[in-house]
């Protein structure tokens, strides 16, 4: 059934197919220089032409949002995908749908129908690009995690004793990245003692608040003791504001006093120490 | 990688179960820790199939959501089923001996959790977890 | 059934768990180790969990009769090496085990135990 803003267009395609594919095929390849096989390509193509000239003979032909393109949605969305991740630019992997149009065009007879199709092809080549963009924005926000684990400085203060610095706003997912990451190093440095300083943070939420309260009990758990040090008096307002118990847990005002703490319960003598060291 | 049928009919069963969710969870790229609490959660799962629900099944299978990928895990018995989902769920709630933690500590451990349950017709946990 | 084996180290006894718990693996070992106190006159007890890539609601539960138990006989009880993962998971899953003694690793574990060891902490 051909439905009737495109006249016998999609019949007159389906006919021409092999040479639609071959024209539409090339002006792809010379965008793409070659990094994807022609195979590959021509597997990519012939399944998207299938799939958008079947969508474009149902009653919804026009409408590129309704169910009937379910399938090229769901194609597009991969194509943009794999071109994203390949590195290609966004005009790289439009061209890969727009170009359908000039191979239409080339290799059948068409009439005024053929703006409706051309339309189509917008439509679909804009929603290509869109789900590029989405990709990208998957790249970066993954990246950025990964910037953020490198930027978690846990460092280590004494035999025994490490510290975390936090400084800036604790969103709950760095929270629980820094945390996580803690947790690893108390286990690789054979640390009991860790300080959870947080003089440069300005200001906590209960879920970051909660996610410390976790932290503190998952290391208490493994054989460890959390210190937090540095909390500002917003943040105390917080944390009793929200009810949430801090319980039995160790906080000293700076990170020194925390030291000084974890160094006496170690049973270091600190006069001692700076003594053996020349101090 | 396929959808695994595995019964749970007695306590090698359930460690079974837990081997399974484990090897999806790698699979699916899941953190370590996420595939702590999912593999966790299945094995409170596993556990009230066999001891509440007389014995049943689990059903382990790799999913997607765009790029996505997560599990998914069904526990599944046909034993008396449970009357108050809600009061169920409750921590510190059991009918056994438990600590009635395990129904709403999985909830807890995963992303997407749903019971289907009507007295005397079984009970049905699905739940999945997908990677970051 | 399979048994988790318990070494008598002086005073102290030792369980270093290495394979994937079974439930009934884990009611036994509450028994023996119950067992193996009043036979020994051990005073301590140390549950290394350095392996185990999960507790759940039940092991975790049977951590927290052992340490009872032994307590009533006279022992304490110290579990070792819980990983990372495993304790961000029991927290979640709403577990904090209190009242139960650990430690890093089993040496530390044992020290925490030794007479002279137990005042550092
Ligand atoms: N598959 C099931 N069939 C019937 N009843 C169930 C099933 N699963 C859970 N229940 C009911 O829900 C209650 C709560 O389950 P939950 O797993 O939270 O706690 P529990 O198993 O009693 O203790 P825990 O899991 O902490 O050892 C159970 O005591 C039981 O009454
Ligand atoms: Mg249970």
């Amino acid at each position: 059934m051909t439905s009737e803003p495109f006249g016998d267009l999609i019949d007159r395609c389906r006919a021409a197919e092999d040479d639609l594919v071959r024209r539409w095929r090339a002006d792809v390849a010379a965008s793409l220089r070659g990094r994807i096989s022609e195979l590959e390509l021509d597997k990519e193509l012939r399944e998207l032409l299938d799939a958008v000239l079947s969508a474009v003979a149902t009653a919804d032909g026009a409408d590129t949002r309704s169910a009937a393109y379910g399938e090229v949605r769901a194609l597009l969305v991969d194509l943009s995908r794999a071109r994203a991740l390949q590195g290609f630019s966004p005009r790289e992997t439009a061209i890969s749908v727009f170009a359908l149009k000039r191979a239409v065009r080339e290799s059948v007879e068409v009439g005024p129908e053929f703006t409706a199709f051309s339309d189509v092809i917008d439509e679909l080549g804009l929603f290509t690009f869109e789900s590029y963009a989405k990709t990208r924005e998957e790249v970066i926000a993954n990246q950025a995690e990964q910037l953020l684990e490198l930027a978690t400085p846990v460092v280590k203060l004494w035999h025994g004793v490490v510290a975390l610095p936090l400084v800036g706003t604790l969103d709950s997912a760095r929270a629980q990245v820094v945390m996580e990451k803690l947790l690893q190093t108390l286990v690789d440095t054979g640390s009991e003692y860790a300080i959870i300083d947080i003089t440069g943070v300005p200001a906590v939420d209960t879920q970051v608040a909660q996610h410390l309260l976790k932290t503190i009990v998952a290391a208490r758990l493994m054989g460890a003791e959390c210190i937090i040090s540095g909390i500002r008096p917003q943040i105390a307002q917080t944390i009793v504001a929200l009810g949430i118990e801090f319980g039995d847990i160790a906080t000293k005002a700076t990170l020194a006093d925390a030291l000084l703490l974890a160094l006496g319960r170690i049973g270091v003598d600190v006069t001692a120490e700076m003594s053996k060291r020349g101090l | 990688m396929t959808a695994q049928e595995l019964p749970i009919s007695g306590d090698a069963d359930v460690v079974r179960v837990r081997q399974a969710v484990r090897a999806a969870a790698v699979e699916a790229k899941l953190s370590l820790v996420d595939q702590t609490k999912l593999v966790t959660a299945a094995s409170e799962l596993a556990r009230n199939t066999l001891t509440y629900g007389g014995g049943g099944g689990a059903v382990v299978e790799q999913v997607t959501k765009g790029l996505r990928k997560g599990v998914k895990a069904v526990f599944h018995d046909k034993g008396p089923g449970i009357a108050d989902v809600a009061q169920a769920l409750t921590d510190g709630f059991t009918s056994g001996s438990g600590m009635g933690l395990g129904l709403g500590g999985a909830r807890r451990l995963v992303d997407e959790f749903a019971i289907e349950t009507a007295p005397g017709d079984g009970t049905t946990v699905t739940v999945v977890k997908w990677a970051r | 059934m399979e048994r988790l084996p318990i070494l008598k180290i002086g005073q102290m006894l030792l369980v270093s768990i290495q394979v994937d718990l079974r439930d009934d693996m884990v009611v036994a070992l509450q028994e023996d180790l119950a067992e193996r106190i009043v036979e020994t006159g051990a005073r301590g007890v140390v549950i290394d969990i350095t392996a185990l890539d999960i507790v759940d609601s039940f092991t975790g539960r049977m951590l927290a009769t052992i340490a009872a138990l032994s307590r009533v006989l006279d022992a304490e009880t110290v579990v070792v090496g819980m990983r990372p993962a495993v304790a961000i998971t029991l927290v979640e899953l709403g577990l904090s085990l209190d009242g139960i003694k650990t430690a890093l690793d089993v040496e530390r574990g044992i020290r925490l135990l030794s007479p002279a060891g137990g005042a550092a902490r």
